[in-house]
């Protein structure tokens, strides 16, 4: 029972500076399991820092991170991905020189068994191991109705389909904790509309818990189950989005008032 | 006819001959888009090592077996000292890195096994062979052989395998490689020691042809119209532009030669090169770099 109700995610007190400017300071909050927490801030609130955090790419000077009922020691992004964290960039960070197929087949490349020696031959277990982790890319491009584009080169495609062919490369890797930078930044409506059901989809359909960073508020308020808000690297906002949107601090900080 | 097969083939064959250097070059060029300068002294370092060991009484395969561990150690040092705390520095910083790192593995090379010229026998005689008519150099032959032999072995590694998916993945994008759990220092320190591997094969058969010696970290230069012609992203480009440098500095000599007096063997590549970079800059097999403005 513990194992459901605990958080994924619990962050405590962390703090993060460069060269002595501070991007995060003493930001505690957890993240439910099977939810979609957004996280939402002016520019340079230091959300996409604090996902770095998550994702090991930074390392705090202080704070705890317990993620899935361990507390992290050391991290760095291989170790994230190991254990279950994955993530899609705000400048989308594709292999522009490969098919979408290959694409999300570097999703699984963590899932594999096999030797080398075993791939090179193409004996003992990398035949069926070939088999299985292309069935599950192609799952995963159906999923996300990626079909038609299966073999085309990433960079050939259009913006917000790099977007989704990015959520597919996570996804491949049957994460957790799915960490989305902007995912529809630069996008237009339909697309936004587009994006928030895949994602609501995979939260739903997969159980996948979902931490996001988006500035559109509307879509936020739709698809989000929680909100944490971001000023200046300091928590101003924890709770539901309808408490949120009440809270006159996050009102003067991100909606209305300016600094 | 008769003589100007046999030309062309002796070209291609000692063309086999830069491709052999140049694909240590596409290698690392490929994994982290730094045209590592370094890569002669590697060559140099390699043939040393193998020819001083074999001096000392170590039996043809031990010392192979040794120097490559010793290539191998070199890459773990240099993905550790050099590339770990430059990383997602501008290609300039790596490049320069790499042309100070030439130095130090030179120097290391001579300081460990002394300056000398030292001749390296394979027990391959380079006598010609008459062959279909024509008279081709027997030690050529051998090294075409086993230049065919190592891409085999590294197209195999590279297409079939998880590590190659895991090197495109790099090549094109270091952050999203990192995201999807590849470990960026493991893949450099392999794509290093696959290099340096590389460069014992080539050090072994330039050595044999021209003596180990400090002069052998410069074939490097011969490598850079290679580069140029086939592109630096490319395998096959790495052994198509080989063959035609060595293809086209031996027809140039034979045919044009005469016209203006000789000697243009030694220039002809370089001009071929830069007619290249007019026309085709990215080279014949190179990606041919898109950039939105």
């Amino acid at each position: 029972m513990t194992e459901i109700s605990s958080p994924l995610l619990r962050l405590e007190g962390i703090s993060l500076s460069f060269k002595g400017v501070k991007a995060i300071s003493d930001i505690s909050f957890d993240v439910a399991r099977g939810r979609i927490t957004a996280l939402i801030g002016p520019n340079g609130a230091g959300k996409s820092s604090l996902l770095n955090v998550i994702n090991g790419v930074y390392r705090p000077q202080a704070g705890r991170i317990v993620f899935d009922g361990e507390v992290r020691r050391r991290m760095d992004p291989h170790r994230a991905a190991v254990r279950g964290i994955a993530r899609t960039f705000q400048n989308i960070a594709l292999f522009k020189g490969m098919s979408v197929l290959d694409n999300v087949l570097t999703g699984r490349n963590l899932k594999r068994r096999s030797s080398w020696l075993e791939q090179a031959l193409r004996i003992g277990r990398a035949p069926a191991e070939d088999d299985a982790q292309r069935r599950r890319a192609e799952e995963v491009i159906a999923f996300l109705h990626l079909q038609p584009w299966r073999h085309t080169l990433v960079s050939k495609l259009p913006y917000g389909l790099q977007k989704r062919v990015e959520l597919a490369r996570a996804l491949a890797a049957e994460p957790k904790l799915l960490l989305l930078d902007e995912p529809m930044a630069g996008m237009n409506a339909e697309e936004k509309r587009e994006m928030s059901r895949f994602v609501a989809d995979v939260n739903r359909e997969f159980g996948t818990t979902v931490v996001l960073i988006e500035h559109d508020i509307g879509v936020v308020m739709n698809l989000s189950d929680h909100v944490v808000v971001l000023d200046y690297g300091r928590k101003i906002g924890d709770g539901p989005p309808d408490e949120v949107r009440r809270n006159p601090e996050v009102i003067a900080a991100y909606l209305g008032t300016r600094h | 006819m008769d003589f100007f097969l046999e030309v062309l083939t002796g070209g291609l064959l000692a063309g086999v001959m830069y491709s052999l250097v140049a694909i240590g070059f596409v290698l690392i060029y490929k994994a982290s888009g730094v045209f590592n300068f370094a890569q002669g002294a590697m060559v140099l370092f390699a043939a040393l090592t193998f020819v001083s060991l074999v001096e000392r009484g170590v039996p043809f395969w031990g010392a192979f077996a040794l120097t490559l561990a010793a290539m191998v150690a070199l890459a773990l040092l240099i993905e550790r000292a050099v590339l770990r705390p430059l990383v997602n520095r501008s290609p300039i910083t790596l490049f320069m890195a790499t042309l100070g790192l030439s130095y130090v593995i030179e120097g290391a090379a001579q300081a460990l096994w002394g300056a000398q010229v030292h001749g390296l026998d394979l027990g391959i005689a380079d006598e010609p062979l008459e062959l279909g008519g024509m008279l081709l150099s027997q030690f050529d032959l051998f090294a075409a052989g086993t230049a065919a032999l190592l891409v085999a072995l590294l197209s195999f590694l590279f297409n079939r395998t998880r590590l190659g998916l895991s090197l495109r993945a790099v090549a094109d994008d270091a952050l999203g490689a990192l995201a999807v759990g590849i470990r960026l220092p493991r893949i450099w320190a392999v794509v290093w020691a696959v290099a340096g591997f590389v460069g014992l094969v080539a050090g072994l058969l330039w050595g044999a042809r021209l003596g180990v010696q400090f002069s052998l970290s410069l074939v490097v230069l011969k490598a850079l119209p290679v580069l140029i012609i086939g592109g630096f992203t490319s395998m096959t480009g790495a052994i198509v532009g080989g063959l035609i440098v060595g293809a086209g500095e031996k027809l140039a000599e034979v045919y044009l030669g005469p016209l203006v007096g000789g000697g243009i063997e030694n220039w002809f590549p370089y001009a071929l090169a830069l007619l290249f970079l007019l026309v085709r800059p990215a080279g014949l097999f190179g990606e041919r770099a898109i950039e939105r403005v």
